[in-house]
């Protein structure tokens, strides 16, 4: 058992270590969701508006709905930025020497996303510090309530980026996946407008909405900050985290064979 | 039984045959030369060897460990270098190998003491606070041998190790593992560079995913050179 968490630590450690060695990474990571915060949500309030849904029991602005949707954001794009990394670690050859360790295979690829849940919730939490700047303050117990949720969504996120990572070849092809897998998962989801919006233009997207794991995540958030209870949110959450990751240790079973296209 | 086992070991891309049949061993205290032109199949057996791949036919031990049976086991004994480089260039030294020391299981002093260890076996001790991007090609390359040793292995394996690097660092990496073949340990090099061979060292003749020949570079050399024995069994241009 120890060698599994001495493991873990080493793995987090490093991943933690590259991310600060990369600040524009991490710069990126906060002014994307600021832009939003800022500047689209600003636009949009007076566009749409918001009836009293749960968890709110109150008449809320546009900029304090969005805030779950963005921390979802920056979760989903730290677990498709993990993933890139991994792409480029097997091109690298880094994937190979952790594939290297004399652990189990699962173990490994879970640390690794640990790692990244763990870089991802640092770029949360500084985001909601500052949103706190800009008047947007939540309970405060709300911010520790949201930790299990965000590593749970975490999780789920980077299981889907892993398995995608495990089924692409190149880094050129990942673009494409960012711009099929990021964009439709954030935009048919409850990040930007809630459910009943979003069917009142069209049930189908909307249902569309209401099963995309994504959307899932966000609500599983948003509850959690207000200090609710979500199980059907956090059910697919799990369930979806339960998903992606078999893909992803099917993606990387050797005798299928990761290294099957570049060995040789 | 002990070193580095391969028995009847192929392995297909699709249609193509990459390995056909390969068996090999690398002893303990030998420095085992694997022998082959670019596209011989090197690095599909290092994958397999390494467990990127997993063979469907034959078998692989190492120091006494069925690689498809116990992995675990066997992976724990083996350190390797692959052919690409494999560091993180923003990390120091040191850091470099407590990260790999953690995959391994090892941490706190027992890791610390390893990689002084290793760090001394390879000369680098005085580098150990630098960033691995401050390193030259060589340096780089002696810390990855440094790092493979760090879980005391007793299978060494180096794929193509000396690529990109001036004659001087090849020089030094070859004779470095040579001494550590020496020590004691078993040591497979994969390479298509005859000069990196002493004569007394094991051969693997590997072409087209077969073994050709397998004896000592002086068996195989005859009374001719090394080169002219590897390029008359490839029919293609070994380089000097």
């Amino acid at each position: 058992m120890r060698r599994y968490l001495v493991a873990l630590r080493a793995i987090v450690t490093r991943e933690a270590l590259r991310f600060i060695s990369q600040r524009g990474r991490f710069l990126a990571a906060l002014v994307r969701p600021l832009v939003w915060l800022v500047v689209f949500a600003a636009g949009f309030r007076a566009a749409l508006g918001l009836s009293i849904i749960p968890p709110y029991q109150t008449y809320i602005t546009y900029e304090v709905y969005i805030v779950p949707g963005l921390c979802g954001m920056i979760q989903l794009f730290n677990g498709m930025q993990s993933s890139l990394s991994l792409v480029y670690d097997q091109e690298m050859g880094s994937m190979r020497l952790l594939l290297t360790s004399p652990l189990p295979r699962w173990w490994l690829l879970f640390c690794k996303l640990l790692a990244g849940v763990a870089v991802s919730i640092l770029q949360v939490a500084a985001f909601l510090a500052i949103a706190a700047g800009f008047g947007i303050r939540l309970e405060p117990l709300g911010y520790l309530a949201v930790l299990p949720v965000l590593v749970l969504s975490g999780l789920m996120l980077g299981a889907l980026g892993l398995f995608i990572s495990s089924a692409i070849r190149q880094l050129e092809n990942f673009a494409g996946v960012m711009n099929f897998v990021i964009f439709p998962m954030f935009f048919l989801s409850t990040a930007l407008y809630p459910l009943w919006k979003m069917a009142e233009s069209s049930p189908l997207l909307a249902r569309i909405c209401a099963i995309n794991p994504f959307t899932h995540a966000v609500e599983a958030i948003r509850f959690a900050l207000y200090l609710e209870w979500n199980p059907v949110a956090l059910f697919w959450c799990v369930a979806a985290f339960a998903a992606f990751m078999a893909l992803a240790l099917w993606g990387y079973d050797p005798a299928r064979g990761m290294a099957r296209r570049r060995a040789g | 039984m002990t070193g580095l086992i391969v028995e009847d070991v192929r392995y297909s891309y699709g249609a193509k045959r990459a390995l056909d049949g390969v068996s090999l061993s690398a002893a303990q205290g030998a420095f085992t030369a694997l022998l082959g032109p670019n596209g011989a199949g090197k690095s599909t057996l290092f994958a397999l060897l390494t467990r990127l791949l997993v063979a469907p036919e034959g078998r692989i031990t190492v120091a006494g460990h069925d690689l498809a049976r116990t992995p675990r086991a066997a992976l724990a004994r083996m350190g390797v270098v692959f052919q690409q480089p494999t560091l993180d260039l923003d990390l120091t030294v040191r850091r470099s190998l407590v990260y790999f020391a953690g995959l391994h299981g090892l941490s706190g002093r027992g890791a610390e003491g390893a990689i002084d260890a290793a760090l001394d076996r390879l000369g680098m001790r005085e580098r150990a606070g630098e960033r691995v991007r401050a390193l030259n090609g060589g340096h780089r390359r002696r810390l990855e041998i440094a790092r493979a040793l760090i879980h005391g292995p007793e299978v060494l394996l180096l794929d193509e190790p000396t690529v990109g690097l001036d004659a001087a660092s090849r020089a030094a990496i070859t004779a470095h593992v040579h001494d550590l073949a020496a020590e004691g340990m078993a040591v497979l090099w994969a390479t298509h560079l005859v000069d990196e061979i002493a004569t007394g060292d094991p051969v693997v003749v590997l072409h087209r995913g077969r073994v050709l020949r397998s004896a000592t570079a002086s068996d195989i050399a005859g009374s001719g050179s090394l080169a002219d024995a590897f390029l008359a069994m490839t029919g293609e241009e070994a380089a000097e």
